[in-house]
């Protein structure tokens, strides 16, 4: 028993290290799609203190509204047009109908606010588009979808998925713009003041509507780019909803404010979770992804309970 | 004039102390038990018991179980679900090991091993809060959730693996099982839903109570007045769960006769939840407030296209349900974040100074 725990799995990654490669290539996958979601948490959780559980569902409303408009006859980049319109109008929405009424209410009515959000946008996507898996239109958006084999060692083989790369490439992109968003136009200053002190911003002229209706947008332009790689990997269904509270862990570990911590955060969960499914997962009966990325936020938060990049909580009575 | 206490004197410690210390509460109190009791069973049919009567008393029971810990300790929980789940599974092994020992007793005693579970996942409250704890315990859920599936040994081996429910007798009339009537699944519910809420009632109104509020309302406070946040916390999470443990119990064995793990999934602690925050936190006729809301919408909303004439498929009344759920929640919470315990209390406060605006 000690020795399948603690000896096997590291000769099985020792003796196969093209198989290793790839379980460390599936994880960097899924931990940049985490980390895309993880994003669109910190965004907002840094301009207005909500944590969106919506999140997760915005990006599979993202997913299905752009292969809704291509099915109705939509060329494909127009429709992804039309989409970031529609994110647009519902980020406006949210801030206008949601948000603003309930500034100021306790932490857990503004998350019960985003879990209602959450219903309603189930119950809307699934009105307008149908309930039943969509593919995703990867070609027509010009989206590499084939695979390179390399050559490993004698006899190894790992598999690289072109939409893979993509996705790692989109995602860097994303966070660089974010980045240079943040730091360096006018927009993004005032988003960073709301974040340290919602009434200091206020005081000196900074509409906490207008940014938080911005904020939203962001997170919904993330959500979009998160559906659009998640649906090219699998379909495009309200099953994401689930995966995406995986995202929660992912904060955890990087800190609710920190945007290179969600990245951090879900590469290490993805690791984490697909190293830990593949080799250890087979003596307790297998499935544990679905629970690993949780224990290792909860041992993680005995230790560090701000996170890998969280501002530090203080407390005063 | 209808709710005036005015003259109603209480002349001993004990009639101060009484759970119902106004007059017209106890006649309130004792007309809603009449009805439950009596009335209902009398007048409804199946249809009523099994999918709203039954279902309601269930969830109110679980989202009580939520309220001690989410209202009154404060602690945010998302794992609901999987503790009624852990009740549910005790509650069937038992019984299966134990055929001959009487069911109800098995209900109340499987809330206890989703009482040790649910300390053991509140062993982290200690040292975080808020929403960090929320993902402490959907760690709780998911894992839970993974152990039902995945432990042959918890259903008993079953190629389905689901539980199903053996047909169980009480004094001779069968409560539990496929052939049990309606009627007796409702008594055996209502009796141990009102008994479970009138003792937490008390609970809450007691030490143990008021020091749950105490944590609630600032932690370190409490501490240096001499709560001890280990115990207090941790007993507040064993109690919630043997509570949830109970109502989990009670919805395989007297409601639904058979349970898969997807049926202890997220989204039951979900629900749970918003029968807590749009019932009100902190509040016990709030719990079942928000049970009816949430349980008893859903089902009228798919009888009100068929009653006005519209043809509309199936699936489009689940999305279009989806939708004004998730919109009255939101409108709800905007209207009344106390929910409506909060309006409860206003309409109570309207009709103690009926006709006067003052």
């Amino acid at each position: 028993m000690l020795y399948d725990i603690f000896v096997d799995p590291f000769v099985q990654m020792y003796q196969m290290p093209d198989f290793f490669l790839q379980v460390l290539w599936e994880g960097f996958v899924a931990g940049i799609l985490y980390a895309l979601i993880a994003l669109g948490f910190v965004l907002i959780f840094k301009a207005s203190g909500v944590f969106n559980f919506a999140q997760g569902i915005m990006v599979v409303f993202a997913g299905l509204t752009l292969v809704g408009l291509h099915e109705n006859g939509v060329p494909a980049f127009v429709a992804l047009g039309l989409t970031i319109v529609v994110m647009g109008v519902l980020a406006y929405g949210i801030e206008r109908v949601v948000m603003r009424p309930l500034v100021n209410q306790p932490d857990i009515i503004l998350l019960m606010a985003t879990i209602g959000l959450t219903y309603f946008l189930i119950g809307f996507g699934e009105f307008i588009f149908g309930g039943e898996p969509k593919r995703m239109i990867a070609e027509e958006l010009w989206l590499p979808t084939g695979s390179t084999a390399f050559e490993f060692g004698e006899r190894g083989l790992v598999i690289l998925q072109h939409i893979d790369i993509a996705a790692a490439v989109i995602a860097i992109i994303m966070v660089a713009a974010l980045g240079i968003f943040f730091n360096k136009t006018r927009i993004g200053r005032a988003l960073r003041a709301v974040a340290d002190d919602h009434q200091a911003a206020l005081s000196v002229g900074i509409s906490l509507n207008q940014i938080w209706a911005i904020v939203w947008f962001a997170a919904g332009l993330v959500a979009l780019a998160t559906g659009i790689m998640w649906g090219a990997r699998s379909d495009v269904s309200f099953a994401l909803e689930i995966v995406a509270f995986k995202a929660l862990p992912v904060l955890i570990l990087g800190g609710f404010t920190s945007i290179p911590g969600a990245i951090i955060g879900g590469l290490i969960i993805g690791f984490g979770e697909k190293i830990g499914e593949l080799y250890w997962g087979g003596l307790v009966g297998g499935g544990i992804e679905s629970w690993l990325a949780y224990i290792i936020a909860l041992i993680f938060l005995l230790f560090r309970p701000q996170g890998l990049f969280g501002e530090k909580i203080i407390e005063r009575v | 004039m209808f709710y005036r206490e005015a003259g109603q004197f209480k002349t001993s410690y004990q009639s101060d102390q009484a759970m119902f210390p106004i007059l017209q509460d106890r006649i309130g109190m004792a007309v809603i038990l009449a009805v439950a009791f009596i009335v209902v069973p009398l007048t409804a049919n199946d249809f009523f018991l099994t999918s709203i009567m039954i279902p309601f008393l269930v969830f109110s029971l679980a989202a009580i179980g939520l309220n001690v810990l989410t209202g009154f300790c404060g602690q945010l929980s998302l794992g609901t679900g999987a503790f009624m789940g852990v009740g549910a599974y005790a509650a069937y092994k038992l019984t299966t090991i134990f055929p001959d020992v009487n069911v109800v007793l098995f209900v109340l005693i499987s809330g206890f091993f989703s009482a040790g579970i649910g300390a053991i996942f509140g062993l982290p409250s200690l040292r975080i809060k808020g929403l960090y704890l929320a993902v402490t315990t959907l760690a709780a859920q998911f894992f839970l959730e993974w152990c039902f599936i995945r432990i042959p040994w918890l259903y008993n081996d079953n190629a389905s693996g689901a539980i199903e429910v053996p047909k169980r007798e009480m004094f001779g009339v069968i409560v539990s099982g496929a052939e049990a009537t309606p009627l007796a699944r409702y008594f055996v519910v209502l009796g141990i839903t009102v008994f479970i809420a009138f003792l937490i009632a008390n609970v809450l109104r007691g030490r143990i109570g008021r020091s749950w509020m105490m944590i609630r309302d600032m932690d370190i406070a409490a501490e240096l007045m001499g709560i001890r946040p280990l115990q207090t916390k941790l007993m507040a999470f064993a109690v919630s769960s043997y509570i949830c443990g109970v109502a989990g119990a009670m919805m395989v064995f007297f409601w639904l006769n058979a349970a898969e793990p997807s049926s202890y999934s997220i989204n039951l602690s979900f629900q749970i939840l918003f029968m807590v925050i749009l019932g009100g936190l902190g509040s016990l006729s709030g719990a079942f407030l928000g049970a009816a809301f949430i349980w008893i919408l859903p089902v009228m909303l798919k009888f009100i296209p068929s009653a006005i004439g519209l043809e509309i498929g199936a699936e489009t009344v689940e999305h279009l349900t989806f939708m004004v759920v998730g919109g009255l929640i939101i409108f709800f919470l905007i209207v009344e974040p106390h929910g409506f315990a909060r309006l409860w209390q206003i309409a109570k406060q309207k009709l103690r100074v009926w006709p006067f605006p003052y």
